[in-house]
């Protein structure tokens, strides 16, 4: 680890805080519907659908309605990806996909997940490219962002009967929020060298008189949108550690910015729309602590290197290289995994299946804490109050007081359908990745032998359920069993989740709004930030320890003890 | 409860038009009036002909020219149904290895490559893969260890050759992100530019 290094690391989460402050407030205006400069296509929309944006809906009516928003995205998707070889903006002739893959790619990037079974630049159309997977970047985001939006209003005021609308949000964030910043950040990657064009791939001579295919495509906007939405789905198969992807370390940093800004932000706007903005800076400092920590974990386990390579005559100053590109460096690559699985993105700008044992360990757990920290977006803001109801229980329960947060009565309902939410994960994960683990079909996908293997299953099913997307690389996921798996998976760890949490909106809304008394315990200040920091590792992370210590943990010590399979 | 069918359809397929036609063929329109070489992918001309991309590393093994790093970068083996062989840079398909650390397969690339460097203190960019088989960069350090190479191999002195390594190697962007770095196609075509080569 080196000054600059921490330098680089200080330099871009400062910029995210610093931008996340104004767009907290931002958002929080969409969400009031204040927000007004694309009028004209906003009523356009909302007038063919026959929305009428001021009629607010329960908690049932306005998770129904995201289903179905999903679920129509999920069929034009589908027939798009299967259909893409009869379709234009098809300039290399790519067949349509498999019925396996185009169901898993089509969950994958409606549940923002953005798992990747195939390889962009050999399987994809330009038209699915822009017109498929590029859409629901937007839409599977503002989903995300206005299930937020509809949680947070639930703990703004007393005795409320409608969360909002969700087609109204829906539109809105996608029109203000998500569609203004694509654009400038598009120009932004265009000029840093990432491609932007229709062309077909062009044929290169090589100065040694080889012969090199240069893919090409619109990826500048879809790579804008990937980490502003914490999707994460690469356009090219290495994602951003390819050369078209992430062209210099300036760009990195910038993703880096992009997919951890909104997450942020979104806890700012939980502020403003309860009338308290400590309340969500309290929730940004939690998520902001872990993501330092562990970047730093990360880049010290990278920084020093694989003890057998070193062995094997490397010189030990850059570090593990393996996976990684040179113009990046450790710190960036450091920061950019611990962001992209702390914020649910899941793009990677190198290898996270080539890591050091415990570079490796880190990234999963941070999915598996509950993605959270700042989590995707949306899904980090809701997950993160689902922790804040617990952790207030959690005190309640040491001082024998019915707990409150921000004036509204905790009860049994809301503790046993927040246990509910947060129980998915581990469920979900630790179920599938042991069945596959026995099953012959499942196991035939792993690559490495040894404790490397079961990480590469465990990291599998920690990514989808987290909706996640980065990998541990080496496994074969396109294969029936992983594909259909995975699918589930992710499907669960969108939608299982998030119907409990609005079942909790829903009932939070209509409870009264207590004022603060003396016995209240204040959920701003270090004393609960502390208890929701040890909530999110005890609730959140504890079941997972007996897998990790057969995975990365077993890795670390048979690497220490010189052996390799 | 009204059907949430029509504004889904009315969603969904507006913003279809407008998000995945509209606004990327726009976004394509700009780019090519604003940024036309970075739109169409860097490339790099020789002799009129496109001899690659400013931003993608190409294979070389000439002792006269520098040499980028190991890629694991693969190609359809016609022997093989379904099955790959390595073809390193192959730009139409971005690899990793994707081995761990505790691989043998690895270890043992690893050992092989640093033995043909001189087997001690090894740059460590020179005797690993890259995240997308394609970096088109190597470390000064690495590319100080093949300046004698070169140089013997062009019959140019080998200050010569270090001046021009001094003056492709890059700092920093913005003096802080990222790490210094040499682009090997870059440096190779102002060697070629210099003296003639063997």
């Amino acid at each position: 680890m080196t000054l600059n290094g921490w330098a680089q690391i200080a330099l871009v989460l400062a910029l995210v805080v610093a931008a996340a402050l104004p767009l907290g407030r931002y958002i929080a205006a969409i969400s009031a519907g204040r927000v007004t400069f694309l009028a004209p296509i906003e009523r356009l929309i909302l007038g063919v659908g026959g929305i009428d944006p001021a009629r607010g809906m329960g908690w049932r009516a306005y998770t129904l309605a995201m289903l179905a928003a999903n679920a129509t995205g999920f069929v034009l998707l589908y027939a798009l990806l299967r259909l893409q070889g009869v379709l234009p903006f098809n300039p290399q002739g790519f067949a349509g996909l498999s019925p396996w893959l185009a169901f898993n790619t089509a969950v994958s990037f409606v549940t923002n997940t953005n798992w990747q079974a195939y390889s962009g630049e050999s399987a994809m159309s330009y038209l699915s490219q822009m017109a498929g997977l590029g859409v629901q970047n937007f839409l599977s985001a503002s989903t995300g962002i206005a299930l937020a939006l509809a949680v947070s209003r639930a703990f703004a005021s007393g005795g409320l009967r409608d969360l909002g609308n969700f087609w109204a949000d829906f539109t809105r964030i996608t029109l203000y929020l998500l569609l203004p910043l694509a654009i400038a950040l598009g120009i932004a990657f265009v000029a840093m060298g990432i491609p932007q064009t229709l062309a077909p791939y062009a044929e290169a001579t090589t100065l040694e008189g080889g012969r090199q295919v240069i893919p090409l495509g619109p990826a500048a906007f879809q790579v804008a949108i990937k980490h502003l939405g914490t999707n994460g789905g690469g356009f090219f198969g290495a994602n951003s550690a390819h050369p078209f992807e992430g062209p210099s370390a300036l760009a990195t940093a910038l993703q880096i910015w992009a997919q951890a800004v909104i997450p942020f932000a979104l806890a700012l706007a939980f502020g403003h729309i309860v009338g308290d903005r400590r309340q969500g800076r309290a929730l940004m400092l939690v998520m902001l602590g872990y993501v330092l920590l562990g970047t730093g974990l990360i880049y010290a386990a990278e920084a020093a290197g694989n003890p057998l390579h070193i062995a094997a005559g490397l010189d030990p100053a850059m570090g593990n290289m393996e996976g990684k590109e040179v113009r990046f460096g450790l710190a960036l690559t450091a920061l950019f995994t611990a962001t992209t699985t702390g914020a649910s993105c899941g793009a990677v700008n190198a290898m996270i299946d080539s890591f050091t044992p415990l570079g490796g360990l880190v990234p999963m757990f941070l999915i598996q804490l509950g993605e959270v920290l700042p989590g995707g977006v949306g899904s980090g803001l809701y997950g993160m109050l689902v922790f804040a109801l617990l952790a207030v229980f959690v005190a309640g329960l040491m001082v024998g007081r019915t707990p409150e947060y921000l004036g509204k009565k905790v009860q049994a309902r809301e503790v046993k359908l927040a246990m509910l939410a947060v129980l998915v994960l581990p469920a979900t994960i630790l179920g599938f990745a042991a069945v596959s683990l026995v099953l012959p079909a499942a196991i035939a996908s792993i690559q490495e032998a040894g404790p490397h293997g079961l990480s590469e299953m465990l990291y599998a099913y920690t990514s989808a359920a987290g909706n996640n997307g980065s990998a541990f690389g080496g496994l074969t996921a396109d294969t029936p069993w992983l594909n259909t798996t995975l699918g589930i998976a992710m499907l669960l760890g969108r939608f299982a989740y998030v119907v409990p949490v609005m079942a909790i909106a829903g009932a939070v809304a209509a409870k009264p709004k207590l004022a603060a008394s003396s016995g209240t315990f204040p959920t701003h200040g270090p004393l609960f930030a502390g208890l929701l920091a040890g909530v999110i590792l005890i609730l959140g992370g504890l079941q997972f320890m007996p897998a990790l210590a057969l995975g990365p943990l077993a890795e670390h010590f048979v690497l220490l003890a010189g052996k390799t399979f | 409860m009204t059907s949430p069918l029509r504004p889904a359809l009315a969603t969904v397929g507006l913003f279809t038009i407008l998000l995945g036609l509209a606004a990327p063929l726009a976004m394509t329109g700009l780019a090519a009036a604003a940024f036309p070489e970075r739109a169409k992918g860097s490339p790099v001309m020789r002799d009129g002909q496109l001899a690659g991309s400013a931003l993608l590393g190409q294979d070389f093994h000439a002792d006269r020219y520098f040499h980028p790093r190991p890629s694991a970068t693969t190609e359809a083996d016609p022997a093989v149904s379904g099955g790959t062989r390595p073809a390193p840079y192959n730009a139409a398909a971005s690899a990793a290895s994707q081995l761990g650390p505790t691989s043998a397969t690895l270890l043992e690339a690893v050992r092989q490559r640093a033995a043909g460097l001189g087997g001690r203190a090894v740059p460590a960019d020179a005797a690993t893969a890259s995240g997308s088989g394609l970096d088109p960069d190597i470390s000064p350090a690495n590319a100080a260890r093949q300046l004698r190479r070169v140089a013997e191999a062009r019959g140019l002195p080998e200050a010569r050759v270090a001046a021009l390594l001094a003056a492709e190697t890059r700092g920093r962007e913005l003096g802080i992100f990222g790490e210094p770095r040499v682009n090997v196609l870059r440096l190779n075509i102002a060697l070629d530019a210099t003296g003639p080569g063997r």
